[in-house]
């Protein structure tokens, strides 16, 4: 690609961590008005390029020019005072300030040695409305969903008059509304001659709102190109270095045999009238809006939250789940949402964390019982194909891929019966996509009941046998997979919402 | 597994040896610039006087990598080490007596233990509220007083074993069951699951408030022993002593390498944290550096022990 004048160009960038190269002979160029794509799987060194543009790490070889000029950040605060602002996968605001004082922090408007209060809100009013956000900028940012938190750091951004601003996968907290608007305003903020770099493993999102991208693998610089000039297959080969065939496996139909059936569960302003069966070797999928209550029914499902009513029938037997224990006894096990927070201990070792629900299995009168416990690790690490160094190794240095394979394996060394699973792919690449893809097909095929819960429809409906929709804490239609499309989907949800709306 | 050789990280090394290379040069450099210090009698002076901290130590620790604290410890001992002795000189029976204290720092565990899972006090708050209620019951059993009188418990204060001193037996053989307990007992993996994500833990299936009461009252267990080793080492109950206790004992833990994050610590870091504390105290008292300084040398310490556990965990996230 030719380099203009105003443009920034990073030229043979390469990182060093102590005994591995995370980046080597890296070159982009990011231009006013235009929107880059940044791809790679996990691990590719997509974050520690970004990092090192916005200065968070300062020791690197390579060069950052900008008119010809070189530029080194001192630090995070020079990268931004320079510029630099860049919107966070996940995003750290101050969760009892407002919007004005989020927008402001560490640059308050003084008056005198007292906060300019009245200034600080009113040239946060004025960012808002240029983004048509209507609301009160002395809202709490913990009223704020997170799509809103989005729009307060690109009020951030645009406020320090930032001339590259990075978003690191900023949809995949996203419903597909919300998406639209986030691209509405990239629109805009090209149209002001902001230089944008567009991360994310979505590739249609990609094709949508990018200008040219740049793909990374293994800390290696693949290749750039416009993007008129490149298919998506081209680019999946790209970033995964071998063809991929089609992401999605074929699935065997499910029996007959009822494992699971819910009737009327429901809890008090957060959802209701959930009634739904599920059989052996099914897999269900529920889709809907973020929001729509659909995780709530699964928490409460396995006993992380409580329902106020409703019946629970595992075989043809009720069952009480009053915690996470009653469930796992009852072999009903859950891949939450949020790996982080629910799904893993971060500090502790793989073979720890696979240990942690299944006292019952690999201890006896409270002792660990390290002879069942690793060959089982080890087995259950190399069927699900886990890539760490050992069963030693800490969860949290992995990659997000392997970090949702330990999940599940957590779950799988069990014997369970009904597998939730909420949004199993987020976050992960397209590799460890179609891995975790694979296993869901393997274990309905091998009698497992699977329910899956995903906001990415094309995922939802080509693994399903049937979907559930939900909106507004309801189910508001079910079909079968083939007799169903996303714009199917789209109708009901809205619909549902509306009937909901009018009662 | 498919194995993808990864780096072994200096941060990594540092955690596993570190602080027993600090140690070993700690005792080289000491050894040379004082030839008392090599002698018997002073190495086991080191560990006599390390034994009732490192005892709270082990509890502090438990407490720590499961994502708690106990303010109380150094009261609580105070309280278990006047009852030890109120009840000795009151009946004469040592294993009375030794039960008592015992049984004192097992119910204030508890206690702080209930404050925090049945009101979710904060351990921080409810210990602060229990080293206020022990303060006060000690000057209300005491009236200030020492109490004198416990002649019976002087060979676990002053006996020897094999030439090595009773508390330091003591000390070793807490160390190794809690080292035992926190490695091979589904307790210990709860421990630490609690402190590394507490969430994770509930989801896994696992009553952590149960086990919070539990590792309260463990804790308590150690701490009213260690009351019971202060008596005999005193040779009496004394209500002015143990105070302050609980900071040396975080201190030995934090300078172990048990992260005040939570989820990462071992007691055998914990014993050689002690260890180093005491060895540098014991060097600065043969130089004749006053006790002043000496507390300058242990917050320098602390601070730096805490920057490198941060510095060797940020390295590991960005790497």
């Amino acid at each position: 690609m030719a380099v203009h004048d105003g443009d920034i160009v990073l030229q043979n960038i390469r990182k060093e961590f102590p005994g591995v190269v995370a980046l080597d002979g890296v070159t982009l160029t990011l231009r006013p008005g235009h929107v880059l794509g940044l791809l790679g799987e996990n691990g590719a060194g997509k974050s520690t390029l970004m990092k090192i543009l916005s200065g968070t790490y300062t020791s690197y070889e390579g060069k950052i020019l900008f008119h010809g000029e070189e530029l080194h950040f001192k630090g995070e605060k020079d990268a931004l005072e320079k510029g630099i602002s860049i919107v966070a996968q996940e995003l750290n605001p101050i969760p009892e300030l407002s919007i004005a004082e989020n927008v402001f922090l560490g640059r308050e408007p003084k008056n005198g040695i007292f906060l300019d209060k009245k200034r600080m809100l009113k040239d946060t009013e004025a960012l808002m409305k240029e983004l048509r956000l209507d609301f009160n900028p002395s809202t709490k940012m913990r009223d704020l969903s997170v799509a809103q938190k989005q729009m307060v750091e690109i009020i951030k951004a645009i406020s320090r008059h930032s001339s590259v601003i990075i978003f690191d996968e900023p949809t995949s907290a996203l419903t597909s509304i919300e998406t639209e608007y986030l691209f509405s305003q990239i629109e805009r903020l090209k149209q002001q001659g902001i230089a944008l770099v567009f991360i994310s493993h979505k590739l249609d999102e990609v094709f949508r709102i990018c200008d040219s991208v740049a793909v990374l693998r293994d800390g290696k610089f693949i290749g750039a190109c416009d993007i008129n000039e490149v298919t998506e297959n081209e680019l999946i080969t790209m970033m995964v270095g071998r063809e991929v065939a089609d992401i999605y496996p074929p699935t065997e139909p499910a029996s007959e045999e009822e494992v699971l059936r819910v009737e009327n569960l429901c809890s008090q302003g957060v959802f209701e009238g959930i009634s739904f069966t599920l059989h052996k070797g099914e897999i269900l999928g529920f889709a809907g809006m973020m929001g729509a209550g659909r995780s709530e029914v699964m928490r409460s499902l396995f006993g992380l939250d409580s329902s106020d009513g409703g019946k629970i029938m595992l075989n043809g037997t009720s069952l009480r789940i009053k915690n996470t224990k009653d469930a796992i006894n009852a072999g009903i096990a859950m891949v939450t949402e949020d790996r982080g927070a629910y799904g893993l201990v971060g500090v502790r070792s793989i073979a720890e964390n696979i240990a942690l629900p299944s006292a019952d299995m690999f201890a006896k009168g409270g002792w660990l019982q390290k002879k069942k416990l690793d060959p089982a690790v080890d087995a259950i690490c190399q069927r699900l194909r886990v890539r760490a160094p050992n069963a030693a190794t800490q969860v949290g240095t992995l990659s997000g891929g392997n970090q949702q394979k330990v999940v599940l394996a957590k779950w799988l060394v069990r014997n369970v019966q009904v597998l939730i699973m909420d949004e199993p792919t987020r976050g992960i690449d397209v590799g460890a996509k179609q891995e975790i893809y694979r296993f869901i097909a393997e274990l309905a095929k091998n009698g497992m009941a699977v329910i899956l819960v995903s906001s990415e429809l094309s995922e939802v409906l080509s693994m399903s046998h049937k979907l559930m929709v939900m909106a507004e804490g309801k189910i508001v239609g079910s079909a079968m997979r083939d007799e169903i499309d996303q714009d199917g989907i789209m109708k009901m949800i809205i619909e549902g919402g509306k009937r909901h709306g009018n009662e | 597994m498919e194995t993808n050789k990864k780096k072994l990280s200096a941060a990594a090394i540092y955690r596993k040896y570190g602080i027993f290379l600090i140690l070993v040069a700690l005792f080289i450099i000491s050894a040379l610039i004082n030839s008392n210090f090599l002698k018997p009698q002073n190495l086991m002076n080191i560990l006599r006087q390390i034994s009732v901290v490192t005892i709270i130590a082990c509890a502090e620790t438990m407490l720590i990598v499961s994502g708690m604290i106990d303010l109380s410890a150094g009261l609580v001992c105070t309280l278990s080490m006047c009852l030890t002795a109120g009840v000795l000189a009151a009946t004469g029976n040592v294993l009375l007596a030794a039960g008592a204290g015992i049984a004192t720092g097992m119910a204030a565990g508890w206690f702080n233990g209930f404050l925090v899972t049945r009101y979710s006090l904060p351990p921080f708050i409810a210990t602060l509220a229990m080293t206020n209620i022990a303060k006060g019951i000690v000057q209300i059993y005491t009236n200030g007083q020492t109490i004198g009188g416990v002649e019976s418990l002087r060979w676990l204060g002053q006996g020897t074993v094999l030439g090595i001193p009773v508390p330091v037996w003591l000390m070793l053989i807490v160390v190794a069951v809690v080292a035992v307990l926190m490695r091979r007992t589904t307790l210990g993996l709860h421990i630490y699951s609690i402190g590394g994500n507490e969430k994770a833990t509930i989801a896994s299936g696992i009553s952590v408030k149960r086990k919070k009461r539990l590792i309260f009252t463990i804790s308590g267990l150690l701490i009213g022993l260690a009351g019971v080793l202060l008596t005999s080492r005193l040779m009496a109950g004394m209500p002015n002593v143990g105070a302050g206790y609980e900071f040396d004992a975080i201190t030995a833990a934090v300078v172990g390498g048990t992260s005040f994050l939570g989820g990462i610590g071992t007691v055998t870091g914990t014993l050689i944290g002690s260890v180093i504390v005491g060895l540098i105290n014991n060097i600065l008292n043969l130089l004749g550096v006053s006790t002043q300084y000496q507390l300058i040398m242990k917050g320098v310490l602390i601070a730096g022990a805490v920057i490198i556990d941060l510095k060797t965990k940020s390295n590991k996230q960005n790497a």
